[in-house]
């Protein structure tokens, strides 16, 4: 009998190089690379054992059949048998810190941009706020709450072992926009600081680790071709008066004058400035092996359109991976070159706000050709568009042509000796660069209503990049059999550059102007003093890792930094990382308790430290330093306007933020892994938290100073389960599940502490100038909304300008204000799901935050109608909940405008469908539809309640995105 | 590769080269008194020089023009921004965020002094080489850097009255200055004046825009003039003798024409004995005069007028400033700046533009009727007028009226006679002369000055019944208020991060 049949995995790709057995014999084959294999002479009493590296193997039992298919589901356990850490990798039973990996079968699917995105919702403790929906937009990525105020609580990413630089170039939205997704092989996530302390200095906000895929040894050449159309539109739109409601307010409430400047029209300014927008996504890659050399060539072409009118997003990436061995497998070389280029053109959000707030009665064109057609408010004594009022928001988008180009490359060359006298001892040389360049063009014409007083605008921009990385290490490895131990050391040594500059541009217009006699002239303002900032970190790492019996495992790192940013007394710091496991199951009174496959205790603390100021202005925050005005900034003496020279305040103290984590686990896995998962506690402390806080008046060049001080603490608990209720023949369920508690608090926040510290003020909101509606405090978590407390009638209604007087001094003023609820959710959850049936599969992503609160912004200063009715000349529109409200004047203040947004999103329902072996058995092809953000729960009255900061102002809406995708592999 | 650890800036200098070459020094004055006009070193806005506050609302210039306006009887501002209404209404607090911004100005022009006072001591610059016309010029930079020190001190007397105290002897670092009482630092800040008097160039010898010997006179006299009020010790006879210095040095002169003095040719205007300088193109910013100018235009106010691409919709005044004039149209007095068209006189809802009326004061256009220099009609050329000889005239005569000796009624009349008929108003006799006339003729010459305050509070009419006007204390009709608002509290973030602090009775 000839038995044959594919294999898959359970996404239902077809699995080239798998192993099938006949059980109890060395009769085999491997599949080819549509996943097929045929083996001759089988008996039908024969079990066949199909297995592959990183999969729970199957057996089954011949029967009568001929055809077997399978479908091999991941073993969690075994596919990260081998796990990527800091400096090298670990055998997962030897890790004693909180790592979370996942690999490309388990990333998120559809019209994904950025990397993270690729993870969002998978992973325990790691909370990825997804970008808004501009095009090529990155998310905010927090790992266990941020452990910082004001220096950065971005986790370190290093890619190919790499570390990259966190800071975004001008154009391009986070680091890892310039990274195509299809490119990534792992994604792992040190989370605690005992598996994250080798990074030291850079390491508090948890360290993700990125590989791209690689060519093999004598891989066959194989081709993979993907293509993916999507098209997105907007679920939901903001809420607004409609032209009638509109009609009937000014007319109740306006005066004659405003009532004459309503409009006939009827116009829905969301309908004008939003569309749907299609995309789309092509990658090819090829991988094999040319002579001794494998390889893996990429390219890919994304192509996004968002659904804010005028705005794209266009990446060309290509990567290039060179895994070369020599000297018998002695010496091995890796060498990763990936360059990109982005060209964006952003719409300006300005006109979701002019949407929101422009006159439904007004037509969108005026029937002229003055200011690009478009009609405008304009100011009766001068016919030009009135300056406070809005502009026509459909003029905002197609008059301003915003473009930048991002270049980027990231390569790095490692060679790994294993030493030919010394085989356990390997020498390891990383060199790695990231260079970026960018440049931009910001024009409007001088026609527009926008900018024609300023006779319109035609501005450059460009910026670069240039880091440099080395870093060298010894590792050596030895089995004590006679003493059943092993041992693990590592010991390095790291060097690190990073340039930024920015030239300066004069400031351009696009069209000589002569307005009320008023002089001419090309200029606006002439370039200012250019930029360039440089910072170097040094490190010396080493690490031990102890296994005994194979159960009881300790690890110990410690690193030495020093960076450039802090005085030569303070730029050395400290990091050391303690962690143990125990793996209960391996002891003989649990070894036989065939139900629990695994058991493990962690526990682990270290000390991580942070400087990383790349959110403030320079890198020299130690030194006395005299800036250089702007010629717009000068000082006229006599005839003569002097640049002024500007003494900066500056702390030549200033030293290491440091954080202290703990972090206690158990890692479970019962019936052959079908269950398994981990339960994580930990308490993170930071302490000389990086701060910007008010000064004693007079005592320094500044009000407001970056200074050590302060402590903050995060506690959380964090629980996955991972699931294969199903498992059979040709059926395959996955169900994951995760959650993550995280409780932060600032436990002090003064040089000298003192009762009634009334915090430092943030969160600055669109209405007025200046308005602030969050607040640091002591005993409070961060970004806490700092509000009055609204009074309201019998009915629920809120009254106008009525608040509780907290103080109780007969007067309400900002002192009533109160400390009310956070940004930051208590809980969050992620739920993935994935099933296959023969050829088919199935799968969803559900994220949900809960105890979130938002400031909904686009309500405070739209739902009054003070936003309607004015005395300056032009009409506009406000949210409907002013008829709930009646409010007159916008109460930025009150905590009306503070709402849940608890929510719980879909972020990805996906069907996939193989179609096997096509083009005469030479290639297969699989074909998926995927819908991105689904559907959203919440009670939020706004667009979206996923902000980042908590305050929601005219957020540019998130899509809902339908994908189809088609991937041939030959 | 441990030498690589000591990076230095590319375009920056540090404090060590800085003060190495004299020719540096005249730009580091001038940040001095650019932190009077500008809010950092991007103009208009950008590297600001306090954070926590937007830069243009916390601009010198406008906040100690919206302390010393709004919550008086000479203005009212339409805008929803933070605690703003809170000046109108007399109930601001120590959190209120203008305060804040104006003692964090003023310290910050007193720490950025300080600096340079310390760093161009005679032994310092004797210690760099440098000597001749460099030192000697560096003398005379370092008397103005005292000058600009001793100005940001009276508006700490007169606004917050006990603050902290910090001199050239204070290294910046995290150290809690001392709190000094407000007739102590009265004392300091009298003696470093009389101290740079004579260093300072005699009097319109100094470039434009510079401090001279009149500008300390007039600083002095201004302070002997409220001394009743900063100290318990009325000091007429002082103010009369430095209002009598500056008038009788000749140096300045009257400008012919009373509008002239606040258009964007202001800076050929004789009569400005110390104005903070504005340029279209060289000194932006969005408070300073780009506010006083945008910000009083609105409703059908025609901009070209006023060399201007637009009004802000926000600042009027009130009936009680209108009142002092005998009409609005300027016909009897040319002073009366009002814009009426559309604007109504009783201010029943503040929020709206056209409820008062407007003023014309502040333009962009030259005496000849041409427009500033910024082709986009954003940033003004026209400079403010901090000190003008016709306020040193009113010093000159309120002091002699209030029993000051050197001087005379007969003088005081003359002076009074010739600032009425330049506004083409009639001259007053000997009789009518009283002090209650001085403060409605300084209303009507000095309003919408930066002034209004401090002589409502000299007069003894800010807080209580005796004077009201519209929407005084947050209503209508107006009403009394209690008497310790006459001093803004010290702002509670200082409190929290210097305990060496006590707040005003009363806040």
């Amino acid at each position: 009998l000839t038995i044959t049949g594919t294999v898959k995995e359970s996404d239902g790709n077809a699995l080239p190089g798998a192993t099938v057995q006949l059980k109890g014999t060395n009769r085999g084959a491997q599949t080819d690379v549509e996943g097929a294999y045929s083996l001759p002479n089988v008996p039908t009493s024969a079990t066949l054992v199909f297995s592959f590296i990183g999969k729970t193997a199957q057996e089954i039992v011949v029967g009568n059949r001929t055809t077997v298919d399978v479908t091999l589901a991941d073993d969690s356990k075994a596919l990260q048998e081998v796990v990527v850490v800091g400096y090298g990798t670990q055998r997962r039973q030897d890790v004693t810190g909180s790592i979370a990996a996942i690999s490309s079968s388990e990333f998120q699917r559809g019209n994904i941009v950025n990397p993270e995105q690729l993870v969002a919702g998978k992973l325990a403790g790691v909370s990825i706020t997804p970008p808004s929906g501009q095009p090529g937009g990155g998310s905010q990525i927090r790992i266990r709450g941020g452990s910082s105020l004001n220096a950065s609580n971005d986790p370190l990413i290093v890619i190919d072992g790499v570390p990259v630089d966190n800071n975004g170039v001008t154009g391009a939205s986070n680091a890892l926009s310039l990274i195509n997704p299809q490119d990534i092989e792992t994604f792992t996530v040190l989370k605690d600081a005992s598996s994250a302390a080798i990074y030291g200095s850079r390491a508090a906000n948890g360290v993700i680790l990125i590989t791209t895929k690689k060519g093999r040894a004598g891989d066959k050449t194989h081709v993979s071709f993907s293509t993916l159309g999507s098209v997105s539109y907007n679920p939901k739109q903001l809420p607004v008066l409609s032209a009638d409601q509109f009609r009937e307010v000014v007319n109740r409430l306006g005066n004659a004058n405003q009532r004459a400047l309503l409009g006939s029209a009827n116009t829905n300014w969301q309908d004008q400035i939003f569309g749907p927008a299609l995309s789309s996504d092509n990658n090819l890659a090829v991988t094999g092996a040319y002579r001794h050399i494998p390889y893996r060539a990429s390219v890919g072409y994304i192509s996004q359109n968002g659904t804010l009118k005028t705005s794209n997003f266009q990446r060309v990436s290509g990567s290039l991976g060179l895994t070369p061995r020599f000297l018998n497998d002695h010496l091995r070389v890796d060498i990763n070159l990936k360059g990109s280029i982005i060209n964006n053109r952003f719409a300006d959000q300005a006109a979701i706000g002019a949407a929101v707030s422009f006159d439904p009665t007004q037509p969108v064109y005026s029937g002229n050709d003055k200011y690009g057609g478009y009609f405008e408010w304009l100011d009766p004594t001068t016919g030009r568009p009135n300056q406070l009022a809005p502009r026509n928001p459909l003029g905002l988008l197609y008059q301003r042509q915003d473009r930048t180009e991002v270049q980027r490359s990231i390569g790095n060359v490692q060679l790994d000796y294993r030493f030919h006298f010394l085989p356990e001892l390997r020498a390891n040389l990383n060199l790695g660069y990231d260079i970026s360049k960018s440049t931009g063009t910001n024009f409007v014409p001088a026609t527009a209503g926008l900018l024609f007083n300023q006779g319109g605008q035609n501005n450059q921009s460009a910026g670069s990049r240039n880091n440099k990385t080395l870093e060298f290490y010894f590792n050596y490895t030895k089995d004590l059999r006679s003493v059943r131990s092993r041992v693990d050391v590592t010991a390095g040594y790291s060097y690190q550059d990073f340039i930024r500059e920015n030239p300066s541009f004069p400031s351009l217009r696009s069209g000589s102007i002569q307005i009320d006699g008023r002089p001419a002239s090309d200029t606006i303002s002439a370039a200012g003093v250019a930029f360039r900032t440089q910072y170097t970190l040094l490190g010396i790492f080493g690490r031990l890792n102890y296994t005994f019996r194979d159960r009881y495992v300790l690890t110990a790192t410690l690193r030495r930094d020093a960076t450039s940013r802090f005085a030569p007394d303070q730029r050395w710091g400290t990091f050391p990382s303690l962690g143990v496991s125990w793996s209960l199951k391996d002891e003989p009174f649990l070894k036989d308790t065939k139900a629990l496959s695994a058991l493990k205790l962690r526990l682990g603390y270290g000390v991580t430290g942070q400087q990383d100021l790349s959110n403030l202005s320079n890198d020299y925050p130690y030194l006395p330093r005299y800036t250089i005005s702007d010629p717009t900034a000068q000082y006229q003496f006599g005839n003569t306007f002097y640049r002024t020279l500007r003494a900066e305040g500056y702390d030549a103290n200033i030293k290491w933020e440091e954080t202290q984590a703990i972090n206690a686990a158990v890692d479970y896995a019962f019936f052959n892994g079908r269950i398994s998962g981990s339960i994580d506690v930990y308490r993170k402390t930071t302490k000389d938290l990086l701060a910007t806080i008010p000064v004693a008046a007079g005592s320094n060049l500044t009000n407001y100073i970056l200074t050590n001080v302060g402590n903050l603490r995060n506690t959380g608990v964090e629980f996955t389960i991972n699931t294969t209720p199903i498992q059979r023949e040709g059926l395959n369920l996955d169900v994951n599940f995760n959650a993550t508690f995280n409780k932060n608090e600032i436990t002090n926040l003064l040089k000298v502490p003192t009762p009634n510290d009334p915090g430092i003020l943030v969160g600055a909101i669109s209405g007025g100038t200046g308005n602030t509606i969050q607040i640091q405090t002591v005993g409070y978590p961060t970004n806490t909304f700092y509000v009055l407390r609204q009074v309201y009638n019998e009915s629920g209604v809120p009254l106008e300008g009525v608040y509780e007087d907290r103080n109780g001094d007969g007067q309400i003023t900002v002192d009533d204000r109160v400390r009310y609820q956070t940004a930051n959710p208590r809980l969050f959850l992620g739920m993935t799901s994935q099933l296959t049936y023969r050829n088919f599969s199935a799968g969803f992503t559900l994220r949900g935050n809960f105890g979130n609160y938002l400031y909904n912004n686009v309500r405070s200063n739209n739902a009054a109608y003070r936003n309607v009715i004015n005395s300056l000349g032009y009409l506009g529109n406000a949210s409907p909940n002013v008829l709930t409200t009646g409010f007159v004047i916008n109460q930025y203040f009150s905590d009306y405008f503070v709402e849940n947004a608890s929510f719980v999103r879909m972020d990805n329902l996906n069907l996939g469908y193989n179609f096997g072996k096509v083009f005469g058995n030479t290639g297969a092809l699989r074909a998926s539809l995927n819908a991105q953000n689904v559907f959203v729960i919440t009670k939020y009255t706004g667009v979206d309640p996923e902000v980042a900061n908590g305050i929601d102002n005219n957020l540019y809406p998130r899509p809902r995105i339908f994908s189809l995708g088609l991937n041939l592999d030959f | 590769c441990v030498q690589d650890l000591d990076r230095t800036p590319a375009f920056d200098v540090t404090s060590a080269t800085v003060y190495a070459d004299p020719s540096n020094y005249k730009s580091v004055l001038a940040k001095l008194y650019a932190v009077l006009a500008v809010s950092g070193q991007q103009g208009p806005a950008g590297k600001p020089d306090i954070s926590g506050i937007d830069e243009g609302t916390s601009n010198y210039i406008r906040l100690l023009w919206c302390l010393q306006e709004l919550p008086t009887d000479e203005a009212v501002i339409g805008w929803n921004d933070q605690t703003i209404q809170d000046f109108h209404n007399l109930r601001w607090t120590s959190s209120d965020g203008f305060i804040t911004g104006m003692y964090n100005r003023i310290f910050y022009l007193v720490a950025a002094s300080n600096e340079f006072i310390r760093e161009t001591s005679d032994e310092k610059l004797a210690s760099r080489n440098i000597t001749g016309q460099a030192a000697a010029d560096a003398r005379t930079y370092r008397a103005e850097a005292r000058f600009l020190r001793a100005l940001a001190y009276s508006h700490a007397i007169d606004l917050f009255g006990s603050v902290p105290f910090v001199t050239e002897a204070d290294a910046p670092g995290s150290f809690l200055p001392r709190q000094i009482s407000r007739t102590e630092l009265f004392s300091y800040v009298e003696s470093e004046l009389k101290a740079i008097e004579n260093e300072l160039a005699a009097s319109r010898a100094a470039e434009y825009g510079r401090a001279d010997r009149a500008a300390a006179q007039t600083l002095l006299a201004k302070l002997y003039l409220n001394a009743q009020v900063y100290t318990g010790t009325a000091r007429y006879t002082d103010a009369v003798t430095y209002a009598s210095r500056v008038i009788q040095a000749n140096a300045y002169a009257l400008e012919p024409n009373y509008l002239n003095l606040f258009l964007a040719d202001n800076n050929t205007s004789r009569e400005i004995i110390f104005p903070v300088t504005f340029d279209g193109l060289r000194t932006q910013t969005y408070g300073g005069m780009t506010f006083l100018i945008h910000a009083p235009v609105g409703g059908s106010m025609p901009v070209a007028q006023f060399g201007i691409n637009g009004g802000w919709g926000g600042l009027r005044t009130t009936k009680a400033l209108v009142n002092q004039f005998p009409d609005v149209t300027g016909a009897t007095d040319k002073r009366a700046l009002f814009y009426t068209q559309g604007q109504s006189l009783e201010i029943n809802d503040i929020t709206q533009f056209t409820d008062g009326y407007a003023i014309t004061k502040f333009r962009n256009v030259t005496s000849t009727g041409r427009a500033g220099s910024d082709p986009s009609g954003n940033f003004p050329d026209t400079d403010f007028p901090l000190f003008r000889l016709a306020e040193v005239y009113l010093i000159y005569a309120e002091a002699v009226l209030r029993g000051g000796t050197g001087g005379d009624a007969a003088t005081a009349l003359t002076y009074v006679n010739a600032l009425r008929a330049r506004a083409g108003a009639p001259a007053i006799t000997a009789s009518a002369l009283t002090t209650d006339f001085l403060l409605g003729e300084r209303s009507r010459e000095l309003y919408w000055e930066a002034k209004r305050r401090t002589d409502l509070i000299r007069y003894g009419r800010f807080t209580n019944a005796t004077y009201l006007w519209p929407w005084k204390g947050g209503v209508k009709e107006g009403r009394a208020v209690e008497d310790f608002r006459t001093l803004y509290p010290i702002p509670a973030s200082d409190l929290v991060a210097n305990p060496n602090l006590k707040q005003n009775p009363g806040y």
